[in-house]
């Protein structure tokens, strides 16, 4: 018997154009609670997938109680007593919980049918490990509260009888007295000898429920410790730590005007965020930090009139506003690059030029109502340059560019509308550093221009290398602000992840 | 109490309520409701296209839709009975048969499960190829002359009850406790519920969305032989428009186009209150042109009530 239940060594697991896993190692005792920490694209949810046998890693080995093991699938990874819950719900909404649970496993008699007494009553059994014996197992899962549904997919997990349990975020949809729950469940399987592997955003969370933690960086092992030993500080200097070129141009304060351009006040939007209240100046680039799910996206779809808020006060120089849609927003002067190129940006299958008017065809329109071809041609040309866009053809469909040069284009649409405010959503997400440093750049040169622009990131060096100001949102409410020559990686993610609030002037 | 509570919140339970009033209130309406002659025509009525509504349910249970049924009843009788005019002998043109129906039904299946083309255009197409092609092969004639062997299929009567009601209820009965109680057939809820769950779960959802089809197509292949010895001869038109009557009928009884959902009593109740429902409008009387306009409305307010029903809770 080998002292680890479960051991990766020198995992290596490759994407196109991506090393997601380069040459990772993870040792999981038994009856632990074995934590796993990172950045967005550390490799953390690659690690977790490849353990689930849902991925084959490249290189490297994964040994179940000190013997070599390979898995083809999550059956396989099942069978060796290894279980994931997913942070995406795999659950199917139209079937009962014990169907859930028993997932084509339902108990059946000699002719194969189900025998929905030993289904419901294995169901009920697993349920009373939660104290949840009251709860009806022929109810559909599409009725139950998200987290509920969360204990279903947990049970799932645990009716495999597994030695070892992953969750990966799994108080991402939770309250917290529900984590609290939750926490009290893993404790009492830990008891029960399963060792779990948790993956976690809230730093918090870890010194709660985690005996050792592993930190993954750039899909490397940064380090792993005893969580007693160490503080948060700790981790945090351990998943950031990474050089930062200057590919973000050099700010200029000189530049911000003294009039403001955005301000809202205490805005509010139910389940999304509350009591929101910032401005943006006249040529200030703002970024907006925080952790995915913390409200950031949906606060610039609000102001864009996407998804309108409840309650709370917009003003665009001076003016009250109130956009009920993209429209509204767009003819008031604010301009929304969103997140989500492929799906909500560009269309796909237009040309370049097509894509590049998209949403200001009006400026291109004759009093009787024609578009003018000429003129979108010269604007697109224009465009081309001003963006360098790579392309041998403006009528060369957009799906076929590479995604920075669709960056570009999506780019170049908003910065055609001639906006006030732009609030730009994860502006380089999924984009090459070569086109990024071209998108840094446009932007500066807006915001030279006098616009007010609004960036909404993950990516903290961009945050810190670009932003005037930081904002951080944690959990729907304005955590702090930082002023962007104070701002450190730290401050930053200790506000996202809530273990520090307020304002940070030091 | 619960599962009286369970009962009550089915769909299947308020579109037995609907019915049950109807009955009620057309045993009083009309003295020639409640006699088995009428009765027995109901069911008659209904049989042809709850024989493919017990096929469909499955298929859109498991996320599918079948567009190209009617054309395939219409093909399937009418290649059975052009090789019975040919001296073949009937359980050998009935096989045949059955097996031209399957064999477009896995035609479909293949498309839509392993070519990736969406299952409405799949079959849209295959609605016009294959009602094209009964086209083609009749020269657009009707084929009468039928063995009487054959005719037996569906003119028969046991105790009084016409074949394709006999044929429809022993396939509604088993195919209900199938796709009820059996891990096979349940596979597909899971596939229609949630398809990466399904894959997750070691379900093989290619081969079972391909199976779905072509049961579908097997299914409207006995409903055109049925039909054709019903009527002792194959009709170039016949099944025409009937997709879309049997998928009212799926719908009405709870399945929904998003799959995960539906069963075959369901689907069966559903088909039980469009025969209804066309049966009280010509007893009492009324312009038959209104049917089509019922039936519509029907599926409306069966789908809002329960749209409305599941938001508020």
């Amino acid at each position: 018997m080998s002292e680890f239940i479960l051991e990766a060594r020198k995992i290596v697991k490759t994407f196109p154009g991506v090393k997601a896993l380069d040459g990772v190692d993870l040792c999981l005792r038994k009856g632990e609670v074995h934590a796993l920490v990172g950045e967005n694209g550390a490799g953390k949810s690659t690690l977790m997938l490849t353990l689930g046998g849902i991925y084959r890693p490249d290189e490297g080995e994964i040994l179940v109680e000190g013997e070599a093991v390979r898995f083809d699938s999550p059956h396989d990874a099942n069978g060796k007593g290894i279980s994931v819950v997913f942070q995406e719900l795999s659950l199917v909404p139209t079937l009962s919980i014990a169907e859930n649970i028993f997932a084509n496993r339902q108990p059946v008699n000699k002719l194969n049918m189900v025998n929905w007494k030993k289904l419901h009553n294995d169901t009920r059994e697993l349920l009373t490990l939660f104290n949840l014996e009251h709860l009806d197992p022929s109810i559909r899962v599409d009725q139950l509260s998200i987290a509920m549904q969360q204990v279903v997919e947990i049970l799932k997990a645990i009716s495999y009888n597994p030695s070892v349990l992953i969750l990966d975020e799994p108080t991402s949809s939770l309250t917290e007295h529900e984590v609290e729950q939750l926490f009290a469940n893993i404790r009492k399987l830990k008891d029960r000898g399963l060792s779990f592997i948790y993956i976690s955003h809230h730093l918090k969370e870890i010194f709660d429920i985690a005996d050792t933690v592993t930190v993954l960086r750039d899909g490397m092992k940064v380090c792993d410790a005893e969580v007693n030993k160490i503080d948060e500080d700790f981790l945090i200097t351990n998943m950031v730590g990474r050089s930062i070129e200057n590919m973000y141009g050099s700010r200029g304060d000189e530049l911000i005007g003294d009039e403001t351009v955005l301000e809202v006040n205490a805005l509010s939007r139910k389940g999304s965020f509350e009591n929101i209240s910032f401005s943006v100046k006249e040529g200030e680039i703002v970024g907006l930090a925080g952790l995915v799910g913390a409200g950031r996206t949906e606060l610039g779809r609000s102001i864009f009139g996407a998804e309108p808020a409840d309650s709370g006060i917009i003003r665009l120089k001076g003016e009250i506003i109130s956009p009920k849609t993209p429209l509204e927003a767009i003819n008031t002067g604010i301009g929304y690059l969103t997140e989500d190129r492929k799906n909500q940006g560009l269309v796909l299958n237009f040309t370049i030029r097509d894509n590049l008017v998209s949403n200001h065809l009006r400026d291109f329109t004759s009093a009787i109502g024609f578009l003018s071809e000429s003129e979108i041609t010269r604007f697109a040309e224009k465009s081309r340059d001003d963006y360098r866009i790579a392309t041998p053809h403006l009528s060369q469909k957009v799906n076929k560019l590479s995604g920075g040069n669709q960056q570009k284009v999506l780019v170049g649409t908003w910065f055609g509308v001639g906006p006030k405010l732009l609030i730009m959503d994860e502006p380089t997400r999924g984009v090459d550093v070569g086109s990024k440093s071209d998108i840094y750049r446009l932007m500066r040169e807006l915001a030279g221009r006098g616009v007010a622009i609004l960036m909404i990131s993950s990516d903290l060096p961009e945050v810190l290398g670009m932003s005037d100001r930081i904002l951080v949102m944690q959990n729907g409410r304005l955590a702090g602000e930082i002023p962007g020559n104070k701002a450190t990686e730290e401050n930053v993610i200790a506000l996202a992840a809530g273990t520090i609030e307020g304002e940070v002037n030091k | 109490m619960t599962w009286l509570k369970n009962i009550v919140k089915q769909r299947e339970f308020m579109i037995f309520m609907i019915v049950a009033v109807m009955f009620i209130f057309m045993t009083f309406a009309s003295p020639y409701f409640l006699t088995i002659p009428n009765l027995l025509a109901v069911m008659l009525g209904l049989s042809l296209e709850a024989i493919i509504a017990v096929a469909m349910v499955h298929l859109m249970v498991s996320g599918g839709f079948d567009m190209s049924v009617g054309s395939v009843v219409a093909f399937t009788g009418a290649s059975t009975a052009m090789m019975l005019r040919s001296g073949m002998p009937v359980p050998l043109a009935v096989l045949i048969g059955l097996i031209i129906g399957g064999a477009i039904g896995l035609f479909n299946g293949f498309i839509v499960a392993k070519v990736g083309i969406n299952a409405f255009v799949t079959t849209l197409s295959s609605l016009s190829l294959f009602r094209g092609l009964t086209l083609i092969v009749t020269r657009g004639q009707n084929i009468a002359g039928l063995p009487k062997s054959f005719k037996l299929i569906g003119q028969a009567k046991l105790i009084g009850v016409q074949t394709p009601i006999i044929i429809a209820v022993i396939l509604l009965i088993i195919g209900d406790v199938l796709l009820r109680r059996s891990r096979f057939f349940r596979q597909s809820y899971y596939i229609g519920g949630n398809e990466q769950a399904a894959r997750l779960s070691g379900i093989p959802v290619d081969r079972m969305k391909i199976l779905a089809y072509t049961l579908t197509g097997l299914f409207a292949g006995i409903s055109g032989i049925v039909m054709t010895a019903r009527l002792g001869a194959a009709s170039v038109t016949a099944g025409s428009g009937m997709e879309l009557r049997v998928i009212t009928a799926v719908i009405i009884g709870g399945a929904s186009l998003n799959g995960g959902e539906g069963s075959i009593l369901g689907a069966f109740l559903g088909t039980l209150l469009m025969a209804i429902i066309t049966n009280a409008l010509t007893l009492l009387g009324v312009d038959v042109y209104w049917q089509t306009f019922v039936i519509g409305a029907t599926l409306l307010l069966a789908v809002l009530i329960d749209t409305l029903s599941k938001r508020n809770r």
